[in-house]
């Protein structure tokens, strides 16, 4: 259990996003735009290539939370403005997408989390945060 | 096409029940690299019910908007309680926001999301960007 104080840096998270891993993801939320698997159809749009699900990148956010907070149902509150896309690579690598918290304040509606989620040297989500009830 | 003025305060009708289940559980956390314990859902779970009414609204003819035109600009949850199997969930939208940027609308979307019972669990806020022909 990590401890939660103003300030604390909680421990970087890294995940790799595969196109496997959005194909599952279409499937499992039920978002089939065909930019998240179609490198014609998103390069159509004026995209580099296929990139990944504004929520799937939240969703890797919210996994870490998960693991920060010691287990799920511990989010009150997440959100954030989906800024930059993840172009992920038609290869079996994938991309790599870092998660980083910080605490910002601790309060009776729990602990306020500053996020930032980066994809190479760029931060992919505008003012990820989240409010935990721990 | 710009979207319909009288779009802001409109209130669409709640979504079908969506019955949550163990292996839909199973194969979301599976699917952003997560394991499900039995307990909590994933806490982007509730975008699944969410997206049902953002797509209502997206393919009602009377809103005027273009789906292609469509992006996702962003999203925020705040919970009551979290999506455990067995809950069934409707989600009832209401835009609450609609303002024109240079060429684009956007729109501030709000879904309160509850049970059969018809108490609150999560409320899904996203804002849509409509971009014009010319934007």
């Amino acid at each position: 259990m990590t401890s939660f104080e103003p300030g604390t840096e909680l421990p970087t998270q890294t995940y790799t996003v595969t196109r496997a891993d959005l194909v599952r993801y279409a499937g499992a939320s039920g978002d089939r735009n065909p930019i998240h698997w179609s490198d014609r159809v998103a390069t159509s749009v004026g995209l580099p290539g296929v990139i990944a699900h504004g929520m799937y990148t939240l969703a890797l956010a919210a996994r870490a939370l998960d693991t920060w907070a010691g287990g799920p149902g511990k989010v009150r509150e997440l959100g954030c403005k989906f800024t930059k896309p993840v172009v992920v690579p038609d290869d079996e690598h994938g991309v790599e997408v870092v998660v980083r918290g910080t605490v910002k304040n601790v309060t009776d509606e729990g602990v306020q989390v500053a996020l930032e989620v980066t994809c190479g040297d760029q931060k992919v989500l505008g003012m990820p945060k989240a409010v935990l009830g721990v | 096409m710009t979207v319909e003025a009288s779009l802001a305060g409109r209130t669409f009708p709640p979504t079908e029940p969506y019955v949550v289940t163990r292996e839909r559980l199973v194969e979301f956390a599976h699917a952003t690299g997560s394991t499900y314990d039995g307990g909590a859902a994933p806490a982007t779970f509730p975008i699944v019910v969410a997206f049902g009414a953002m797509t209502a609204l997206m393919e009602d003819p009377s809103v005027g908007i273009s789906l292609h035109r469509v992006v996702h600009a962003e999203q925020r949850f705040t919970y009551t309680r979290p999506v455990v199997a067995g809950d069934e969930l409707t989600a009832t939208l209401t835009v609450d926001t609609l303002r024109q940027i240079s060429g684009a609308d956007i729109i501030g979307t709000r879904s309160e999301i509850v049970d059969a019972d018809g108490r609150p669990v999560c409320t899904a806020f996203a804002t849509l960007m409509h971009r014009g022909e010319d934007a």
